[in-house]
Order: structure tokens, then sequence, then C-alpha cells
């Protein structure tokens, strides 16, 4: 395989799908950031992707995302030259150029930021990231599960405001600092975050999932278009496991802390009559129970889909009476390490749970919800169990 | 209270006329190509048959899909200026930025963008472009442009720049239409700009239009109100409908639904509507349609709208049923069921075909289908059956057993027993379903804003002071709004507890003395607060809707 290949406007469009699917419930609808590649490709502008592998130890790559409000993003829309100014003072800040950008986060409209702003700085998009999915804080990369530095930070906003973040204490830190500016601007701000060395991104970053997302972006539209099942699609293609099929019969939601944390109820259709699927989520889906009993856990992805289209259903869209599927897609194993898991496991999130892959052999799980009776998870699987939902919407 | 409901359809006009409660008479006319003949003899037909009097009319409401139609078939549409304020945001990506080429080559009149807007808490995002939009407003004269659409980036929380705007397009070219996208959307600046757009696009047909429902009605000796419905199972009144067109996009099934609730009673149930080609599946909640979740196009583009959630399936009276392998649908004979179907004297078998063979109901000849093979016929019952069995356990939210309210012309082809239905409930009048909804319909109004530093309970309460304020202003009784529907939900990474409340109330409509109608006219009715449509995110890329073009 090449290691650079010019991405088609097809690939874009097949990356919007996926990584809407890799958001696991968060990280913003993509379709903004789509309009504008559009448009761009539409006047003449193409964007290649860089395999890691091509990148010389010392060559720098930019790490980008919009940070922000996802609802703020529908009304001031996401434009490319902000990302790019980001990156662009990054460069005058360190008094370098870099030699590609890439995402921290490949879940959501954030897949689509770096090829935005590198369509506008002639450069490449490395086919990486540091999360493998969405995650809702900043400390939950690759990069800080490998210690890696957080500073400095670029954030540019529409109007002409920059901020650079020199130095954070930590992590915990470099979130409050540049979350307070991002509020001021109006919730939603471009940035560029600590820049990374080519070595950094080979040993550190998550490789290889612009590709994975356009790939799975790609399953479901040749499914639709061939009148197949697209989740049974994405299945196929990347090995995941479909967890449960259902309809759902209440979401709860509430923000604290700046997160939208809930819950969902499903309940079983078909042969999963009478079973009971909830999930619980901060910004993104963290955990899964059936009737009770943990069944599948972050970091492992759970994607919910509609079952029909194949669309991934966000933790802002659910509700009531949606027909969905719960499929679950394996986790880049950086993020199953203890070191990881302190960063994104279940305690992360503050669910007193150990964590086990719906992956691991040793979970026996079964891969056919739909038919296999599912086996009683051993009892150190049993964490604790869903709480009711006191602040249920009408 | 007497009013009279009629339905424009694409086939028929259909006119009811209800006193109080109880359906009075019910006509059918053909729709005429000039709408207001067919109108016209509706009315006509309906009194005479009544023996009512014209002066005990106290209202007429009307349902049409007329400018769904110029939307979807791209004609009657008037070339538009697009103001968008909200620069240096969203400047990526200008007005008609998702539209389909060859409706914005109809519709694109010139684009301009100005600095302006404001942010989620309200602070302006720069100052308002007063000076440049004074400067677009005399462009706008010299392009000879007629309407105008004007979007502000979260004007739906403070819509000042948008106003600012119209006041100066009116002092520097008065005659132009002008539609601001906060009087018609929430929250998502291209999708509301869209709605905005498409509005100023059909302002020249919605006048035209509703001065010929007008004239129909006065060439009729009726001197009362006319409502047009809307979307959501509400009305407008006609000079608030000449103003806001796209509020009327998908009132027929709407209507279809909510005459279903009233013939039958019922408030909380599942509505099927078997038409000639196609079968509509819809919920009840409280007597109005559950709403889609997701954002719906329409004409390809994409809107906010409130639209009923409804399940289409290629199934009605006139589907074509091939016998080897069993197919039935989606092809269908149509309105011309009565010359092409079997039992008519065509040669074509169709569902009402089987459906009188297997002694379903009783139309046409039945000795023309005594030869079809009982083993066709019980197959393709079953068939049918199963497609209506799965359509309505989709459109279930909830695993207890609910109401099925069977309307249409095709109705006899919903089994009398379905998994998950309590009761196939018949109504009399189900033919004019639609017209009778249109009679009954109510006023709304609706509240979607963020809300900050209050509690949750507070930011209901002024949601829906708000809501009721925009009911009043749209015509309904203050003293007997309720409230349909409370939504609040949080929004993530914002500070202070943000909320985002949607409240939505209806109520009847006020009683106007038709002589002060005349006397004042329509002014006291502050349109510019009219209720609002609701934004839509994505859900299901399959056909839903059954609105024909409308996805």
């Amino acid at each position: 395989m090449a290691s650079l290949r010019a991405l088609s406007i097809q690939d874009i469009e097949s990356l919007a799908i996926g990584a809407w699917i890799l958001g696991t419930g968060g990280g913003g609808s993509p379709y903004y950031g789509l309009l504008n590649m559009r448009r761009l490709y539409g006047e003449g502008v193409r964007v290649g992707l860089l395999d890691a592998a091509a990148l010389a130890d010392d060559d720098l790559v930019a790490v980008v995302s919009q940070m922000g409000a996802p609802l703020v993003g529908q009304e001031r829309l996401t434009d490319p030259r902000t990302i790019a100014r980001a990156v662009t003072m990054m460069e005058e800040y360190l008094g370098t150029t870099f030699r590609a950008v890439m995402a921290v986060e490949i879940g959501g409209s954030n897949a689509i930021q770096p090829l935005m702003a590198a369509a506008l700085l002639n450069r490449p998009v490395v086919d990486a990231d540091a999360m493998g999915r969405a995650f809702p804080e900043a400390q939950m990369t690759s990069f800080a599960i490998h210690d890696l530095p957080m500073a400095p930070l670029t954030l540019a906003d529409i109007r002409d405001n920059s901020v650079i973040v020199q130095r954070a204490a930590s992590w915990k830190w470099m979130e409050r600092l540049s979350r307070k500016v991002c509020v001021e601007v109006g919730s939603i701000a471009a940035t560029c975050k600590a820049p990374r060395t080519g070595k950094d991104v080979k040993d550190c970053a998550i490789l290889g999932t612009t590709s994975k997302a356009i790939r799975i972006g790609q399953a479901v539209q040749d499914a639709r278009r061939a009148h197949r099942d697209p989740v049974e699609a994405v299945l196929a293609a990347e090995g995941g496991l479909l967890l449960f099929g259902g309809k759902v019969q209440d979401v709860s939601r509430r923000t604290t802390e700046g997160f939208l944390r809930g819950r969902a109820v499903l309940e079983g259709l078909d042969e999963l009559k009478g079973q009971r699927f909830e999930l619980a989520f901060q910004n993104e889906f963290a955990v899964g129970w059936l009737d009770e009993v943990p069944r599948v856990m972050t970091p492992d992805l759970i994607c919910v889909m509609d079952s029909v289209s194949g669309e991934a259903v966000g933790t802002e869209t659910l509700r009531y009476g949606q027909r969905v599927r719960v499929i679950a897609l394996p986790a880049p194993p950086v993020l199953m390490t203890p070191k990881g898991l302190e960063h994104v496991g279940p305690r992360a999130f503050g669910y007193d749970l150990e964590f086990r892959s719906v992956f691991s052999p040793e979970g026996g799980f079964s891969s056919d919800a739909g038919s296999a009776p599912l086996p009683n998870l051993p009892p150190r699987l049993r964490g604790q169990s869903p709480r009711s939902n006191a602040d249920r919407s009408p | 209270m007497k009013r009279i409901g009629i339905d424009v359809g694409g086939t028929n006009t259909d006119a009811v006329l209800l006193d109080g409660t109880r359906v009075v008479q019910t006509v059918k006319t053909p729709t005429t190509e000039d709408v207001t003949t067919g109108i016209t003899r509706a009315l006509r037909d309906v009194l005479e048959q009544s023996h009512v009097d014209h002066r005990r009319i106290d209202a007429v409401m009307i349902g049409t899909t007329h400018f769904t139609n110029a939307v979807v078939q791209r004609r009657g549409l008037t070339r538009v200026a697009a103001v968008r304020i909200g620069l240096p945001a969203s400047a990526s990506l200008p007005p008609f930025a998702d539209w389909p080429d060859d409706l914005a080559s109809i519709v694109r009149g010139e684009v301009f963008m100005l600095e302006g807007g404001h942010e989620y808490d309200g602070r302006p995002i720069v100052p308002f472009d007063a000076r440049g939009m004074r400067d677009v407003a005399r462009r706008i004269r010299v392009a000879g442009l007629r309407a105008v659409g004007i979007a502000s980036v979260f004007s739906p929380l403070n819509p000042s720049c948008e106003d600012a705007a119209a006041a100066i397009l009116r002092e520097e070219c008065p005659d132009v239409a002008i539609t601001r996208s906060h009087d018609l959307g929430r929250i998502g600046l291209l999708e509301r700009e869209n709605v905005a757009l498409l509005n100023a696009c059909l302002l020249d047909l919605a006048r035209k239009t509703a001065r010929a429902f007008t004239e129909a009605l006065r060439g009729s000796g009726l001197a009362v109100p006319l409502y047009l419905t809307q979307n959501d199972g509400t009305v407008m009144v006609a000079d608030v409908a000449e103003r806001f067109p796209v509020y009327s996009f998908a009132s027929g099934p709407t209507n279809s639904m909510r005459g279903a609730a009233f013939l039958s009673g019922l408030h909380d149930a599942l509505v099927i509507d078997v038409g000639g080609t196609t079968t509509d599946i819809g919920c009840l909640r409280h007597g109005f349609p559950r709403e889609a979740n997701n954002v719906v196009a329409v004409g390809g583009v994409r809107t906010l709208f409130r639209m009923p959630d409804l399940l289409s399936l290629g199934l009605g009276g006139g589907s074509l049923v091939r016998p080897e392998p069993l197919a039935i649908g989606p092809v269908s004979v149509g309105y011309q069921l009565t010359e092409r179907g079997m039992v008519f004297g065509g040669s074509e078998l169709t569902a009402t075909d089987v459906a009188v063979a297997a002694g379903l109901v009783d139309l046409g000849d039945r000795a023309r289908v005594t030869s079809l093979p009982a083993e066709l016929v019980k197959s393709c019952i079953a068939r049918m059956s199963a497609m209506i069995d799965e359509g309505v356990d989709r459109m279930k939210t909830d695993a207890s057993e609910m109401p099925l309210i069977a309307v249409g012309g095709g109705c006899f082809l919903v089994p009398s027993s379905l998994a998950g239905i309590s009761e196939v409930v018949h109504v009399p009048h189900q033919a004019v379903a639609n017209a009778v909804g249109a009679a009954i319909a109510q006023v709304s109004g609706e509240a979607d804003q963020i809300f900050q530093g209050m509690t949750r309970d507070e930011a209901i309460a002024e949601a829906k002071r708000l809501a009721e304020d925009k009911a009043v202003a749209a015509g309904a009784d203050p003293s007997r709004l309720k409230v349909v529907e409370v939504e609040d939900l949080p929004i993530a990474y914002l500070p202070g507890n943000s909320l985002r409340t949607r409240v939505r109330v209806v109520g009847d409509i006020a009683s106007v003395p038709a002589e002060r109608w005349d006397r004042e006219g329509s002014g006291h009715r502050g349109p510019s607060r009219v209720p609002r449509v609701r934004p839509r995110t994505p859900r299901d890329g399959s056909e839903r809707g059954g609105l024909g073009g409308l996805r």
C-alpha cells in the first residue's frame, strides 16, 4: 500500500458515516465538516492520507480538534480557516513547520477537522488518532496514557482571538484552562494540541483509524445500496459483536459538570422479547447492562445504530420508541492496558466495575444475541447495577 | 359552533360540516386545476345538502398540499435574496449550501453575508453591521428581487439582528416580502435558514392561493374567518398562512390522524390510513400525531419541520397483485381503480379484488372474482395482513396493547385482529377523515429556548409562558390553553446547567364575531409570533414520512 493516498470525496462521505458510528454516541455529527469538504473538493482542493509509518522520527505532527458544545456548532457551523489558524499559530509559536495534521478523536465531528486544516495548509492527514473513538475528556487519549506532555496548546476563535496555553500542571489543568477559554469565546473553539513527533505518533498514537472509519462507512453504504443489513455489514467488516436489538423505552438525561449524562433503557424485540438492556452515558455510551448484569463497558466501543438504516444514534438523539441495535467494536489495545484503563476504563467514568472486554475469550459471550441463549456472567463481572432514573424527563 | 373543514387533495376535494362535535354533512368532489372551483363546489354542496344557513357557519378550515407540491415539483417559486447575519462565524457555508442544484438554480437570487449574530448566552458575536445591511437592501432593490429570507446566528435566542435587518429592508425596499428565520425555526442555523428561504420563495404563490381560497369563501356567501391547517394539526388564520406557507407542508397526514382521533373518540392510539396506493401508519398521543425526530427533507432541502412520524407502506386498495411469485404493490392503479380493477370490469388484479373475493368488502361485481383460486386469495390476504402487522408493530412505542383506528378508502384491508393491538376501530365518515381533521383544528404556540441559571421547573414555567403568549397571538382562546408537550434537554459542555426547554400548548380558537374580523382585519393577531417548527436529527434513512416527494 502506498504510504500516501489521495482521498476522494466518496472516501470523505464514508468517513463521515464511519466517524459518527465510532463516536459511540458522542462527538457531534460530522455533517457540517462534510459540507465544508464537499465545497473544498468542489473548488479542486484535495487531501492526502499518510500512513504513519511514512513519518520520520523527527517530523512534527499537528493534532487538532474543535472543542465545545455540539449544539453551538449547529448555529456557528465550522470553518476550515479557524482550525487551520490554530495550526499556524502553533507553528509560529514553535518556529517550525508541521509535516502533517492528525485527529485527536476519530469519533464524530472531529474526524473531519484535520482534513479541513490539511486542505487549507496543503499538508497530508496522518491515518491515526489518539482515541480510536470519542471520549469526553482531554486526558482520555493514548498520548496521555503514554505520559506525553500536554502543552503547549493553541486555541483559535472565529474573531481575532488567539490563546496559547504554554504550560499546564497536569492534563486536568489543561482541560480546565482550555475549557474556560472555550466557554468565553462562545463554547466553541479550534484547538491544536501539544505537537507530536513522528516517533510519538508511531509509538503512541492509535494507527489506521482514519481508514478504519472510511471502511466502516463504506460497509454501511455498500449494504444500503445492495439492500443488505448495514449493521451486519459493520459487524462483519470490523469483527464486532451484536449485543442487543430492541426498542428505546426510556431516556433520562442531565447535565453535570458540563457533560451530558444519562441512561437509556431498551426493551428486547423478537427473540429478545422480555429482556432488557440498559445503557449509561457520559456524552458517549460508557456501560451497558443486560438484565441488570454488566454486559459491555468502556473502553470497548458501544455503538447504538438504527436497526434499519444503520445510522448511528447519538446520546443526544436517542429517543423513546426508536428501534435500535447495540453493537460492540473492539477497543484499541492501548486503552485496555492497566494504565489505559486508569484513563478510560469504567472506573474513570465512576462505575465500580472490573473491566472485561466482550471480546476477551474468558468472557465467553455469545456472538449472536439474536438467537443463542446468553450465558450467565461470572460473579466477578457483576458490578453495580443500574440506578433508578430519578430525574426522568416527562 | 359550526365549522366547515375542507381537504384539498390531489384527486378529491372533500368537505365536512361539523356542528359542535357532530358530523352534519360530508361531500367529496373532484379537485380542479384552479383549486377555487373545486372548493366553491364543495362548499356549495355541503351547505345545500345540510340545509344550514350560511350565516350560522363560524369558521372554515382548509388543508392543502399545494405548497409542498410546488417545492417538490419546482413550480410557482419566486427567486429570493438570502441575507445571513453572523460573520465571522459560518462564513465557509453560505446560504443554499446543501440545496439540490435544480432547486437552488430556481430560487437563489442573491446571497449576502454580514457581520453580527449572537452567542448561545445572548452576547453579540460582533456588532451588527447595519451600514452593510443598508447597502445590501439597496442592492436587493436594484436587482429587483421581491422576496428576502433573513437568518442570524442564534436568532431563536436573540432575534434583534433579524429584526433590525428587516426594518432596514422595509425602509429601502418597502415592497419586498420578508421572512425572518426566528419566526419559523429553532436551533440549527442551516436548517432554519433553509426553511426561511423556502418560505420566501413560496410567498407569491401563497398570496395567490390564500386569495383564491378567500374568493371561494366569499363566492359561497360566507363571511367568516378562513384558517389554514398546518403540520402539527393546528391552524393559522389565512393572513398568517399567506406569510408562512411552509407551515402547511405536512398538513394532509396530520389532518387524517386528527380526524381519526376525533371520529373514534380515542386520544392515544395508532392510526392506519389505507389509501389507493399507500398505507400510512402513525401514532396519536393526546389526540395529536407523534412527531418524527429526524431531519425532514422537503424537495431535497434539510429542514427543521415538525412533521408527524409516519411509516409509509406501498400497499393500498389499488395495489397490483402478481400471483407467481406472490407480490403485492408497490405499483398501484391508484385513482383508476374503478376502471382497471376486476370487480369494476377491468382486467387487473388488485388488492381490492382480492378483498372482495375474500368477502372482506362488498364492492363492484363480486361475480367477476369468484374464479380466483381460493389458495391465492388466502395467501394474498395473509401477505397483506403480515405487511400491516409488521408496520403497526414498528410504529408502536410501548409493549402494552393499544387500539388501532383504521381509516381511508382501503381500510377493509386491515385485519380485525393484530398482535399488540387491543382493538381495530372502524369509524363512520372514515373516507373524509382528512376534512374532519381540518374542521377540528386548534391553535398552538411553542417555545424552544436555552435557559441558564434556572431550575428545571423555572425554565419550564418560563417556556410555558412564552408558548402561551404565542398561541394567543395566533388566535387561541387564552382561557382554554392546554400544555401538550414538555421536553427538556440538558446541553453538554455549556456551563451553568444549561437546559434546552421546549413547551407546546394548544387551545381552541377564540370566537371572534365576523364583523369584528372585518373591522379590525388581522393586525391584532400579531403573526410575527406564530408557532415554531422543530429541529430534527437524523434517525432513519428508510422511507418514512408518507409525504410523497417530501423526503
